[in-house]
């Protein structure tokens, strides 16, 4: 099932282009990654999911209805939101806030203090707002978000201000809310750690869509190398191979194409005097780093 | 409706907490108290004196303060929830900026209706009790001045939140709310007298009373005022006692006020991009 599909979707604020035609679909169960830039049009891709602006040009659908019209309301019910920077209501109790969420929402009150428990908030369920940190306001955002168990969950920069763990339990809690059918929308400047929970990647970069596809394609089409780290004092490399190696602080490496990668690694192992050997595959961050560098210029993504 | 009861819950939730309804109580109380027991003192003499000159004074002190009370608790209604980040979450809540704009308003109006309530009913039973004013009389006097009251408060939280909707910075909604304020209070009615001096008493007597009615401050004292026509009035207030307004009209022209900018407000937050 298509829960949300975009077609041609370009949006224009005053005179600029802030996306240009996107085309987008996301199926029941999916996690989609989105990556950009400040200012690449993430955000603007969220707001026209939730109905908040509308489309310039092209069609926008969420569980197969226009979200920017008033009678899809009662969808927003299926759905829950975390933006960047929310602060709340500094006078109320974190509990107090939630519990005001749920009304909005029409879900029931009892559900607040689990909710507040599981996010890691249990202990500060009864204190004001103002006396949160910013982890502790990211993880009430975050209990807001959860709200009604949602179908459709878009979070925006979701990890800021969690500590390790907390960002650990927050993944989890991702993978768990995938395997009940959510479909999820984690939206971020790259988020270190995220390959593994996400199926998909999409990389904006001002308003363009830059590659799009799960993370074994796009490694592909950027076909950036692996990097083999080489430990061994007594280690000579035989032609050619020696010419491609590159002396580093931290050892010596060798970059290999991804395709050589299996063939190179049965010559090296053969070698005598190799003490130990890594190898790194391109992360999510070098992928959104060629992608960002190679199609907006050097300075972008900085 | 029921979105709209959880948001007015919320915000006078926000009111006690803040301690905004305690302040407003206190600030109005020690005001209303002090002026019934020392409102002659300049006559040399402490004590409760008439009732109605109490409750003209009291009039005249409550229209400075009430706008001001009123602007200061919502003009960052709507701009105050941009800059927090919530209003762009409450927009992905099933909810219509109506519900949200108008929940808003009716909790921060019950702030202000308990607040007026609470503050200006105390002295209306210390004058109950400690003064040989007869209860009934006492009851539907203070009954007149606390609804028009409230009512003036509700017309500038109003106010407050057509400038609210439509500034996108607090600061810039706090400065033209002082503005507001003091064109209201101060700047109208100098400016009518000044149309007065300046052509000599020259304006068409019929009308000129209407233009009381362009401002909720002049009309909450004629409110006052009218209820009690023995008072020997000076200023503005002089010359709209020749052209009897009713009390009920007044109370209607008040009520025109309060829909006027809660229209206004809805129109404009409906605009209001996020």
């Amino acid at each position: 099932m298509k829960i949300v599909e975009l077609q041609q979707v370009e949006k224009v604020y005053q005179g600029v282009p802030a996306l240009q035609p996107l085309d987008l679909e996301l199926h029941q169960g999916e996690v989609l990654g989105l990556f950009g830039h400040n200012g690449a049009g993430k955000t603007t891709t969220i707001k026209l999911i939730l109905g908040l602006i509308g489309a310039t040009t092209g069609k926008v659908s969420v569980f197969g209805e226009d979200p920017t019209r008033s009678d899809a309301r009662h969808l927003r019910r299926k759905l829950g939101f975390l933006q960047e920077n929310v602060s709340f209501y500094d006078q109320l109790t974190g509990l107090e806030v939630l519990q005001y969420f749920a009304r909005l929402k029409g879900v029931a009150k009892q559900t607040c203090p689990e909710l507040l428990a599981q996010v890691g908030l249990g202990d500060a369920s009864k204190r004001r707002v103002k006396t949160y940190s910013k982890g502790m306001r990211q993880r009430l955002g975050l209990a807001q978000a959860l709200l009604g168990e949602p179908e459709l969950l878009l979070l925006d920069e979701p990890t800021v201000g969690l500590d390790p763990i907390a960002t650990q339990d927050f993944y989890h809690r991702i993978e768990q809310l995938k395997q009940q059918g959510c479909t999820v929308i984690l939206c971020s400047h790259v988020l270190p750690g995220v390959e593994k929970y996400i199926d998909r990647a999409l990389i904006l970069g001002q308003g363009q869509l830059l590659a799009q596809g799960s993370l074994a394609e796009l490694r592909q089409q950027a076909n950036l190398p692996a990097t083999f780290h080489l430990q061994g004092d007594a280690l000579t490399l035989p032609e050619p191979l020696a010419a491609r190696l590159q002396h580093s602080a931290n050892g010596r490496q060798l970059a290999v194409p991804l395709a050589e990668k299996m063939a190179i690694l049965q010559q090296l192992s053969g070698l005598a005097g190799l003490e130990d050997l890594d190898i790194q595959l391109p992360s999510l961050e070098d992928i959104y780093t060629y992608y960002i560098r190679t199609q907006c210029g050097p300075e972008a993504g900085q | 409706m029921n979105a709209i009861l959880s948001v007015a819950n919320k915000e006078f939730h926000d009111g006690l907490r803040n301690r905004w309804v305690l302040s407003i109580c206190i600030i109005l109380s020690v005001l209303a108290i002090g002026l019934a027991y020392f409102g002659a003192a300049a006559a040399g003499k402490v004590g409760f004196t008439s009732l109605s000159s109490t409750i003209v004074s009291l009039a005249s002190l409550a229209v400075f303060i009430i706008p001001l009370i009123a602007l200061m608790l919502a003009y960052d209604g709507v701009v105050g929830e941009d800059e927090n980040g919530t209003l762009l979450l409450l927009m992905t809540y099933p909810l219509s900026r109506w519900q949200l704009l108008l929940g808003k308003m009716v909790g921060q109006g019950a702030v202000m209706a308990f607040s007026t309530l609470v503050g200006f009913g105390s002295s209306a039973v210390m004058m109950g009790l400690f003064s040989d004013t007869d209860w009934q009389s006492l009851l539907s006097a203070y009954g007149v001045f606390i609804l028009s009251a409230i009512l003036l408060g509700w017309v500038f939280i109003a106010i407050a939140y057509v400038i609210s909707a439509s500034v996108s910075e607090k600061s810039k909604a706090a400065g033209i709310a002082l503005i507001c304020w003091f064109v209201f209070v101060l700047v109208f009615d100098l400016g009518l007298l000044g149309l007065l001096v300046g052509t000599q008493g020259n304006v068409d007597e019929t009308l000129f009373p209407y233009l009381l009615l362009l401002n909720p401050t002049d009309i909450f004292r004629l409110v006052n005022i009218s209820w009690f026509a023995d008072q020997n009035l000076t200023g503005l207030m002089a010359i709209a006692q020749q052209t009897q307004f009713t009390t009920l009209s007044l109370f209607g022209s008040l009520l025109a006020w309060l829909l006027l900018p809660v229209s206004a407000a809805m129109v404009i937050f409906n605009r209001r991009g996020l």
